[in-house]
């Protein structure tokens, strides 16, 4: 299938050849498990290969590489981040902040913590996705532990002010969570600067491979592991190190850069454009100022159809995208991201997202654009909505 | 490819049948909704003396296994006596289109509701109307036999998805046996309401989940 279309990239992407070729050895050469300095020289070699790899990371976020726990990924990072540290709380703190629209990572662990007998403020966004930051503020109790915000929204794309929100956690003396999942080196995060203490990352959405992951946790933040086992990962994770994982998250980090942010910046316009200009009667869903936005997000509601349809319809034209539709849904149920954002059922139904990658074109996105008015042109002439 | 459907089910989503809107309908119906993702509005053309189902087209808005239903279900349909065309039900159209997922089997009831509904509508226009009955528990189950269990893709009656049904003054309690936290409590909630409530004498349907 050369001439598929891949537009799914939020969900996962390509491993980059170059991030493949950087990891390779570290199959069949240097498989030795990474050890104490003073083990055997495989052993060591694959140690510093890690260290390298945990130092890459901490280079981008402006951080230190003790700060860098490398996990299975950006459920893992999540699920640790937010039990870990209500374990650890030795106090009274029981209560827990987070978003309507976080990943299901955050959201599930933070409702099983609900019912282990802490309380949780589920804050509410806007009809962009941002958080209203004065709810925000003001459910911060004596009480409250953790706030968990995420930094850009998978579904919508929708960057939060996470510097602010840092700020406002570190003057009440809350500890603060943003999961970077959707948005590690897509927006800026620079860790000397703003005062997270948690923050998850994964690699499977920027080239990297799949199953490797990171929190980051700043030194003297009191976290509990959940893995137990040997004293890996700084006796915050245990199990052996995924080194050929770390090696091409750390590669797949270096090759991201502002150029290529800029040149996936540029496609998104020229897709939303492109969309508008060519389908009649769509919805921009997510935010408008594409500077508050990810760069590789399109979402878009097209009035009067049935998102799996459209998806089917593209799919057959070999376009990959997703859609917001209950009939695509494990759940049946249309994305809670959309109804947090006060959207009619319908408008999430008929929702589109493209997320695009440095691997799209100029080409593609014009043919994206052109399959996606025949095919919401052929749906309108049957939908009995359009009469 | 292993795309979830048939290749009968694709051909017909790609190329539906008898779509349109029929301007000199003899009678219509819409199943579903907007907001529940999946609508169907079906048309038909009888032929008053014999009863014949002359010419029958839908509308769809909905996904692939909405479409496909409508369009083999109107196949079905037209050159059938309306008493023929009651009988046909979802497990005929499954069987014509292959197989859907058990998981899409609730967008496909859709088309065949509508399908009953439209015959049901020209019955009350043309002479045979039926008296209100009062809401039983009988009553209850049958329209609950039209709600799909996701899991299996039958009714949930018929996999004992109920597990008691309630009724008294105007309220009707419906107790399910799946946990409140399962993946498709939400929807099944919501689809048991959408059957009941419609019903003349009913106030209210509360449907509780006793899980195990």
């Amino acid at each position: 299938m050369e001439s598929r279309i891949y537009l799914d990239n939020a969900a996962a992407s390509r491993t980059d050849p170059e991030v493949v070729r950087a990891m390779l050895p570290y199959f069949d050469e240097i498989y030795a498990v990474a050890s104490s300095q003073f083990s055997h020289t495989p052993g060591i070699l694959a140690r510093e290969a890690l260290d390298r790899s945990r130092e890459t990371l901490a280079r981008r976020l402006s951080a230190s590489p003790e700060e860098i726990i490398f996990t299975s990924g950006g459920t893992e990072s999540n699920n640790l981040a937010v039990k870990g540290a209500a374990w650890a709380a030795k106090t009274a703190k029981k209560h827990l902040i987070c978003s309507q629209i976080e990943h299901q990572s955050v959201l599930h662990s933070c409702q099983w913590l609900e019912k282990q007998g802490f309380s949780l403020t589920t804050v509410r966004v806007d009809g962009e996705g941002f958080v209203d930051l004065d709810q925000l503020e003001d459910s911060i109790r004596p009480d409250t532990l953790l706030v968990s915000i995420q930094q850009g929204n998978q579904e919508v794309g929708t960057i939060q002010p996470v510097d602010r929100i840092a700020e406002i956690c570190r003057a009440r003396g809350v500890l603060f969570h943003t999961d970077a999942s959707f948005s590690f080196t897509q927006a800026d995060l620079d860790l000397s600067a703003v005062p997270a203490d948690l923050v998850t990352l994964s690699a499977h959405r920027i080239h990297g491979p799949k199953g490797i992951g990171a929190l980051y946790v700043r030194k003297g933040t009191p976290i509990e592991k959940m893995m137990h086992g040997g004293y890996h990962e700084f006796s915050l994770r245990s199990g052996t190190e995924n080194v050929a994982g770390a090696v091409g998250f750390a590669k797949a980090v270096e090759l991201s850069g502002a150029r290529e942010a800029a040149r996936i910046r540029a496609l998104q316009g020229r897709l939303f454009e492109r969309l508008g200009a060519t389908v009649e009667d769509i919805e921009v869903n997510g935010p408008g100022d594409m500077e508050r936005r990810l760069p590789g997000n399109v979402n878009v509601s097209f009035k009067r159809v049935e998102g799996e349809s459209v998806v089917l319809h593209l799919d057959m034209k070999g376009i990959s995208v997703i859609t917001g539709s209950a009939c695509f849904s494990r759940s049946l149920e249309p994305s809670y991201v959309m109804m947090a954002m006060g959207f009619s059922h319908e408008r999430a139904h008929g929702s589109i997202r493209f997320s695009l990658s440095r691997f799209n074109h100029e080409e593609e996105i014009d043919r994206t654009a052109d399959s996606c008015r025949d095919v919401v042109g052929a749906l309108r002439r049957i939908s009995p909505l359009s009469s | 490819m292993a795309l979830p459907y048939t290749e009968k089910v694709l051909d017909h989503f790609m190329h539906p049948h008898n779509v349109g809107k029929m301007e000199d309908a003899d009678a219509h119906a819409t199943e579903g909704s907007p907001a529940c993702g999946d609508m169907v509005k079906l048309y038909l053309k009888v032929d008053e003396k014999t009863h014949v189902i002359q010419d029958v087209k839908f509308e769809s808005y909905g996904c692939a296994s909405n479409i496909a239903t409508g369009s083999v279900i109107t196949d079905l349909a037209k050159g059938k006596t309306l008493d023929e065309a009651k009988k046909i039900n979802w497990k005929a159209a499954n069987e014509e289109l292959g197989g859907l997922p058990a998981v899409k089997v609730h967008c496909a009831v859709l088309a065949v509701d509508a399908l009953r509904t439209a015959i049901e509508n020209y019955e009350h226009r043309h002479g045979l109307v039926k008296e209100k009955i009062p809401t039983t528990e009988d009553v209850v189950m049958k329209r609950l036999s039209r709600v799909i269990n996701p899991l299996a893709g039958q009714d949930v009656v018929k996999t004992g998805l109920i597990r008691a049904v309630r009724v008294g003054q105007g309220e009707v309690a419906v107790s399910v046996g799946l946990p409140a936290d399962h993946q498709f409590a939400n929807n099944i909630r919501e689809e048991i309401i959408e059957r009941i409530e419609p019903l003349w004498d009913v106030k209210r349907v509360a449907v509780t989940f006793i899980g195990e």
